[in-house]
């Protein structure tokens, strides 16, 4: 999902610059007023464990690959804000040190990952765990955070791409970025991520808070009430 | 440090130490790109042309470690595993410093 340099055009990518910048400055404001110095070492880790599990390509035998994000249980565990800027931070520099993501690329990359990603989750989990702290419905609403935050973020990438052949045509008709229709690129990032890597997301992000719930149950800010 | 950072330090050395997987596999079942991330000589191939804002844009940046490899793309399997362990322990220690600096500047108050 980290789409190089050269896929976007600058139509696209420089507003999504933009919107991504603006976002980052209110993170740092949020992330002020929601979290306590407890949280520093659990930002570090989790910038850590981000950069990590996207290097664990999972392979569609003969086809493509994908990872996970890990964007989601974060967004639980640490708050939305805080997920925004650690994984803005870990696909910063993917793109700088390892050209994993174009560096034109950064701010719609970090728009579907780092953005879109947990605050779809972190909604998700919100939403259907309700009052719930233990049980089947706790952790169908972590697995279903990480699963549709991801998706979502899949879907946005191929809307992205597909958008791409209608506003930029060279003279000669031809494409001048990513060259496959809305009707491919949507169906194929929606499906891969919905059958295989959401299912991965989904796992990783009830395993992981699983684990903090039975540690550091105070920590978790998706636990809070009303925030 | 307490007890359980110490355990989630030592799980995020784990998955360090397994990363190799996440190229080993995809080689082992004939998987390629990730789609949409493929190289300018693969999509070629595979459209027949090259588009041109692509061409032009595709190497604006020259990444010191591209593709979490230091050996470059000739390099044995061995080599390229170690390449990504080591890539692997670089990435996580800069963002890892990075979110600490950044959260001790931001975070003021205790709770």
């Amino acid at each position: 999902m980290h789409i190089p340099d050269g896929y976007l055009s600058p139509q696209t990518y420089v507003p999504l610059f933009g919107v991504s910048a603006c976002v980052w400055t209110i993170a740092l404001r949020k992330m002020k007023s929601e979290l306590s110095h407890k949280h520093i070492p659990y930002l570090a880790m989790s910038a850590a464990f981000s950069f990590l599990i996207m290097m664990f390509n999972i392979p569609i035998p003969g086809g493509t690959t994908g990872h996970a994000v890990g964007a989601g249980v974060i967004a639980i565990l640490l708050g939305p804000w805080a997920a925004v800027l650690a994984v803005s931070v870990v696909l910063i520099i993917q793109a700088i040190i390892f050209g994993d993501g174009g560096i034109t690329g950064i701010g719609a990359n970090c728009f579907n990952m780092a953005i879109v990603m947990p605050f779809v989750s972190y909604w998700t989990f919100r939403l259907i765990r309700s009052t719930e702290n233990t049980g089947a419905r706790f952790y169908i609403a972590a697995f279903l955070a990480g699963y549709l935050g991801l998706s979502v973020a899949a879907v946005l990438t191929g809307i992205e791409f597909g958008i791409q052949p209608l506003i930029a045509i060279g003279p000669d008709g031809l494409p001048l970025y990513s060259p496959y229709p809305l009707s491919i690129a949507v169906p194929v990032m929606a499906l891969e991520h919905l059958a295989l890597f959401g299912v991965l997301e989904g796992a990783v992000t009830m395993m992981v808070l699983k684990y903090f719930m039975k540690h550091e149950p105070d920590a978790v800010v998706g636990m809070r009430e009303a925030s | 440090m307490t007890g359980f950072h110490k355990k989630l330090w030592l799980g995020l050395a784990a998955m360090a130490i397994l990363s190799p997987l996440g190229i080993y596999l995809p080689e082992k079942l004939g998987a390629g790109d990730a789609w949409g991330e493929w190289g300018s000589d693969t999509l070629k191939k595979m459209i027949g042309y090259l588009p041109a804002g692509l061409e032009k844009l595709a190497d604006i940046w020259k990444a010191p470690v591209p593709d979490y490899n230091f050996g470059g793309e000739g390099a044995s399997f061995g080599s390229q595993a170690l390449s990504y362990i080591g890539s692997a322990i670089l990435g996580v220690a800069v963002v890892a410093l990075l979110l600490y600096l950044i959260s001790r500047i931001v975070i003021r108050h205790e709770k």
